[in-house]
């Protein structure tokens, strides 16, 4: 008996060690321990033992029964490996084929512009202010010491809805700034962008319809010096630590002292090319100290109050942003354009 | 503003190119309020060109037209230079460019050979210079039509013969003669001797193209030689007998050798700028000479005109000057000037007003507008003959009164506008342009100048009405300095007499109407620190002030007459500031009390939307906010729709753009269409759009904004369209949201067309453009649009999520396809399901509709799959099957419905 387990032993490990597939190693199992197996048939002569024979013959059954029963585990482990193996290298893709295309909606240019703009006036402190587009000349212009007979005002600028022209298309985002003075509890940080529109014909550089963004501070205490450090600080967050900036003497009528701020040019550094037309420097925005009487007019005591205000055109922003060369392909909304952002 | 640097110098020291380079005085004058646009270096193009004189000249052996020259240009040895000009003699001084030269344009001269012969260069024309007539009068050329360069039109009948001999007849009294000697004899006069065949005749001419040996076209009637025009001739019968050739120079005092660029005055620098228009006072050069003088520290040095008179008539017996529109004209000056010789102007006079960008006509004419560039006051030059009874009326003019301009045009005017009148007739448009029945012509012989002050609102709605802004009108509507009137008519007739052009008669005529009171402010140092955030001293603002003249008396500011536009402290801080430097002014960040700042809920809304869209593929658009009303049209809206009334602009640019939309609907089409005609295969679209409708309140507009969407291509479906839509309410968390078909929106699909609701609030509409609307845009294709307002989204947006438990027990699915009546609605079928269900039916899904074979006609089977779950339990199979035999029931009862 010993020796048939013996003979045994050693086909069943023979057989498994060549076994190629899991299937095969199944049919070995069972031929070799399952319930009509060989072991089985084997130790059904148990019977014919003696007493004091069948307890080793027994124990030695069991220990075969281990043994192979390792081996074939260690066998499915190795052939469990090899079919993996095959299969990933069957399920190996190009993973140089393109991706499934995901298609992702687009922010204009010129919001993406704007929103930059307003997240960094939201940080220091503004309130960020819608108005209306048609609007009473009175806000667009009066209250913004633009009397009547400034050259602005003519029909040949401005948009016009009645004859006496009281109401108009804003002609500037200011009138922002008298609708807050009158409205806001002091003191008053805002930016307001929004939609403008003048009487020029559509090109590259000009169309009836426009954004601006204005800002206003009004305080106690507030100086040009305060005007000064604030939109440089906005240059820097806009164009990047290290932008050179100037002011220079202007005009408008609603601010005493104006000025107008210029970057210097990123492309020349200043030494005047193309893209500055040989100034050195771009000119980015007017700004000033807001006129006492425009205080007064709204109601603010300009002994006792102060305050600034600039405006910016969003469009030339943008197109500078992203070298856009013309104003039109803002306007014209092609997907070619938009997804371009 | 142009200002020539040359000009600037007569009243500046030490400000010349040489001390200070132009792109040093740019810098400076814009920083200190005086904008430089750009700058020029006249000659910066011409180099190596030089005085020379013609010492020989010979005919070029190998052309018929071209002459080898000798030139002596102030070296040891002339130069040869070969030309194709024929105005050229010997002894006449020419602009002669050299080897290595450069003319305007970049144009290169190098030495070479012309048909064999060396030329060592060039001789120059007035055009090659950048130069024309107007510039040197006398450059004129006029051509001799020289019978030895004549080409007959056809070869076979010549008008006159080839072989023509002097004294044979022409034509008339004209006979062909030959030129014996040819001499100069003044600037343009040369005297021919002739050989008439026999006879010998002297003649002088004009032509400066006829040398010895050449056959001419002599009239013996006039003694004259004949042009072109004379033969009633065409240039190509005479090929080279042209009016042009080289630029004879008749300076004086020039010396062989001088460069060319002080001779032409391309020597000069001319500096633009942009002058902003509360400062009228720097539209002159003596504005901006005072500008200069105070940026760089030196002295101004202006000067005060000195006028001789005497002339031989009594002022007041000449001209008498009424003002009965005394509020449009605080101020009129006149003088005048007897026995006028009109000429050209001096060269040095021509070279100012050229760099200046004004064109030089004849010496009064060109005084006139000298003045107005060096004092900022336009004036005007009237002929007296035409000034009938001696009279100057400035008065309205009358509604419907005619003049014709000096431009040619009649213009129609209006009692609006001032003219300056005779007693008969208006002769000029007071400070816009004169009348063609006073100008200036050649046989003028009395002048009156007028230098008046009148109202810039008047001046500027005149020139804006007649559409004719002038050079005095845009300096006229700024407002101008009433008191300057005096010195430039003063100016005027200095330089009458220093150009010889005229007698000046003694006195002036000066009704003034209305004179300012010069302004004086108060300093107030520390305000004006405070306003600057600096500490500048007191003394330094006064020297800054008084440097620009203003009159300073401890801290009281007298304001010069010319600065209308200083009338507060805090103008004058700018003034401190303009000269302490904008750039020395400190930069401090904001102090004092913190704001919170931010968005306001709506602009947050805006950037959610805004999100959303961009989540689904969604680009985003900016249109314009007004439209055609034809736009209506377009998208089926009936005449009589109320939603038509729109905001109509009264002066619009054109039709396109005359109205302000009470719609996003037609923008977004536009657009779409746009894409589609440039072939854009699939195209989605967002934009939040404002509308613009009546009844706002002060008489404004009530302005709404639109999310609005817009899609065609990548199957876009009704569908799809609605699926963002969802997805737009889900993510706003919108509650009891419904959808209704709508199948009377003109604009859209009557089939495929919704309306959706959060309760009973209408957020919008989509669905497919109706093929009509589509054709309308000439588009073949599915459009899929959306409009939803925003203000209604805002007003259904749900309350913030709260955390519901999640479920502990497995879910059950059961499959249930019924058979109803088609025009059940699906949604109708799902509440029924929902509210039949139970507590166990947590949520139904339609899988599928089927309509055909196996289904009776006008029946559709549809199919859901419903998920049920108890809460504390799992579920049983008995609580599956009473959900399901309850939800059958409830359909069948309600609907009709039997299980399939």
């Amino acid at each position: 008996m010993k020796a048939l387990m013996q003979e045994l032993r050693e086909n069943a490990l023979k057989a498994i060690s060549g076994a190629d597939s899991a299937d095969s190693l199944e049919a070995l199992r069972v031929k070799y321990l399952g319930k009509k197996g060989e072991l089985t048939a084997i130790l059904k002569q148990m019977g014919k033992l003696s007493a004091e024979e069948r307890p080793a013959m027994g124990q030695l059954a069991n220990q075969l029964r281990a043994e192979i029963e390792k081996n074939i585990e260690s066998m499915r482990k190795k052939l469990d490996a090899a079919a993996l193996e095959a299969r990933l290298e069957l399920e190996a893709v190009d993973v140089t084929i393109p991706g499934d295309e995901v298609k992702l909606g687009h922010k204009h240019p010129m919001y993406k512009a704007l929103d930059e703009i307003k997240d960094i006036f939201v940080g220091m402190g503004f309130t960020v202010l819608d108005g209306p587009e048609v609007e009473l000349a009175t806000y667009n212009f009066d209250k913004l010491n633009a009397e009547e007979g400034h050259p602005s005002r003519d029909w040949s600028d401005t948009f016009y809805f009645d004859k006496d022209s009281r109401v108009m298309l804003r002609s500037q985002t200011s009138p922002m700034q008298v609708r807050a003075m009158e409205t806001m509890e002091l003191p008053i940080r805002i930016i307001a962008p929004g939609r403008v529109y003048r009487k020029d014909e559509v090109d590259a550089t000009h169309s009836p319809m426009f954004h601006q963004v204005e800002g206003m501070v009004i305080d106690k205490g507030v100086t040009m010096a305060d005007l000064k450090g604030t939109l440089n600080t906005f240059m820097e967050e806009l164009f990047g630590e290290g932008t050179v900036t100037r002011f220079r003497p202007h005009h408008f009528p609603f601010t005493e002292p104006s000025c107008e701020m210029d970057v210097q040019c990123h492309k020349c550094g200043g030494k005047g090319c193309p893209t500055c037309k040989g100034e050195g420097w771009i000119e980015v925005l007017g700004a000033g100290m807001i006129h006492p009487r425009v205080l007064e007019m709204s109601g603010i005591d300009s002994e006792e109050y102060t305050g600034w205000a600039f405006g910016m055109g969003l469009e030339r922003l943008a197109m500078r942003r992203f070298k856009i060369s013309d104003l039109r392909l803002i306007f014209e909304n092609d997907v070619r354009f938009l997804e371009q952002f | 503003m142009n200002l020539s640097r040359k000009w600037l110098n007569e009243f500046v020291d030490g400000v010349t190119v040489s001390d200070i380079d132009d792109r040093e005085f740019a810098e400076a004058m814009t920083m200190s309020g005086s904008k430089v646009e750009t700058y020029e270096d006249m000659g910066a193009e011409i180099s190596n060109i030089v005085v020379g004189k013609v010492v020989a000249m010979e005919k070029h052996p190998n052309s018929d037209h071209m002459w080898i020259c000798q030139v002596d240009v102030g070296a040891d040895a002339p130069v040869q230079i070969v030309t194709g000009a024929w105005n050229v003699h010997i002894g006449d001084l020419v602009p002669a460019a050299l080897h290595n030269s450069m003319l305007p344009g970049g144009k290169k001269i190098t030495k070479g050979k012309l048909r064999g012969e060396t030329s060592d260069g060039m001789l120059c024309g007035l055009y090659e210079l950048g130069l024309d007539e107007r510039d040197f009068p006398y450059a004129e050329v006029k051509a001799a039509a020289l019978l030895n360069n004549y080409h007959p039109l056809d070869a076979e009948k010549p008008s006159i013969p080839a072989d023509i001999q002097a004294g044979a007849k022409v034509f008339g009294p004209v006979v062909a003669a030959k030129a014996i000697a040819v001499k100069t004899v003044g600037v343009n006069e040369f005297e021919c001797v002739l050989d008439l065949g026999g006879s010998e005749s002297v003649c002088i001419t004009g032509c400066q193209n006829i040398h010895e040996g050449d056959m001419l076209a002599y009239n013996t009637k006039s003694a004259t030689v004949c042009t072109l025009t004379d033969l009633h001739a065409q240039q190509a019968e005479f090929p080279n007998c042209i009016p042009d050739g080289i630029f004879i120079l008749h300076e004086e005092g020039l010396k062989l050798g001088d460069d060319i660029k002080p001779v032409i005055g391309a020597d000069d620098h001319v500096v633009e700028f942009e002058i902003t228009p509360n400062r009228p006072d720097c539209l002159s050069v003596i504005g901006l000479a005072r500008e200069t003088a105070a940026t760089f520290n030196k002295e101004l040095k202006l000067h005060e005109p000195v006028v001789k008179g005497g002339a031989d008539a009594v002022l007041t017996e000449l001209l008498k000057v009424e003002v009965p529109a005394a509020e449009l004209c605080p101020r009129y000056t006149a003088r005048m000037v007897r026995n006028v010789k009109i000429a050209p102007s001096p060269k040095w006079m021509r070279e100012r007003l050229r760099a200046m960008g004004v064109r030089p006509i004849n010496n009064i004419v060109d005084i006139t507008n000298y003045v107005m560039m060096e004092y900022g006051q336009p004036m005007h030059a009237f002929d007296y003959r035409y000034v009938k009874g001696g009279k100057i009326i400035v008065r309205r003019a009358a509604d419907g009164e005619e003049l014709t301009t000096l431009d040619g045009n009649v213009r129609k005017l209006n009692s609006n506008m001032l003219v300056i009148a005779d007693d008969t007739r208006a002769v000029g448009l007071a400070g816009i342009m004169g009348g063609e029945n006073s100008e200036i012509v050649s046989d003028t012989v009395d002048v009156v100048f007028e230098s008046a002050n009148f109202d810039g609102t008047c001046i500027r709605k005149g020139a804006l009405a007649l559409g004719m802004r002038t050079e005095a009108s845009a300096k006229f509507e700024k407002g101008l300095d009433a008191y300057n009137t005096l010195p430039a008519v003063n100016r005027a007739c200095e330089l009458v007499e220093l150009l010889g052009a005229g007698e000046v008669v003694d006195g002036i005529i000066d009704v003034v109407s209305n004179l300012p009171e010069p302004t004086v402010l108060q300093l107030r140092p520390d305000k004006v620190n405070a306003l600057l955030g600096t500490d500048v001293t007191t003394d330094e603002m006064l020297e800054i002030l008084k440097k620009l003249q203003f009159g300073v008396d401890g801290e009281t500011i007298t304001v010069p007459s010319w600065r209308g536009d200083v009338v507060h402290y805090s103008d004058l801080a700018e003034e401190v500031a303009r000269f302490h430097g904008y750039n020395n002014i400190p930069c401090t960040l904001m102090r004092g009390e913190t704001t919170k700042g931010g968005y306001s809920a709506e602009q947050l809304l805006e950037q959610q939307l805004g999100g959303i869209c961009r989540s689904v593929g969604y680009d985003e658009i900016i249109t314009y906010s007004f439209i055609s009303p034809t736009y209506y049209d377009k998208i089926r809206w009936a005449a009589d729709d109320p939603r038509r009334e729109s905001f109509k602009i009264l002066n619009p640019l054109g039709e396109d753009t005359s109205i302000m939309r009470t719609t996003t609907l037609p923008s977004m089409l536009e657009i779409l269409t746009r894409n589609y005609n440039y072939r854009n295969k699939s195209v989605k679209l967002y934009e939040v759009g404002r509308t613009y409708k009546l009844g706002g309140e002060d008489g404004l507009a009530v302005e709404e904004k639109y999310l609005s969407l817009g899609t065609y291509g990548d199957g876009a479906s009704f569908f799809k369209l609605k699926g963002v839509v969802e997805a737009v309410l889900a993510d706003v968390r919108a509650e009891n949201v419904s959808y209704e078909a709508c199948t009377d929106n003109p604009s859209y699909h009557p089939g495929r067309c919704a309306k959706v609701y959060s309760g009973d609030t209408l957020i919008g509409v989509f669905g497919q453009i109706h093929p009509l609307v589509a054709a309308n845009y000439g588009i073949d294709a599915e459009l899929y649009c959306a409009e939803l307002a925003l203000s209604a989204l805002m007003a259904c947006r749900g309350e913030e999520p709260v955390y519901t438990p999640l479920p502990r027990f497995p879910s059950v699915t059961r499959d249930i396809a019924v058979v109803c009546d088609k025009a059940i609605p699906v949604a109708k079928l799902i509440d029924c399901i929902m509210s039949s269900g139970g507590k166990y039916l947590k949520d139904c899904a339609l899988f599928d509709i089927y309509m055909g074979s196996h289904i009776a006609v006008g029946m559709k089977s549809v199919a859901f799959s419903l998920t049920m779950r108890a809460d504390d339990q799992t579920l049983t199979d008995e609580h599956a099957e009473e959900t399901m035999s309850a939800v059958l029931k409830a359909l069948e009862a309600k609907f009709g419905a039997k299980m399939r």
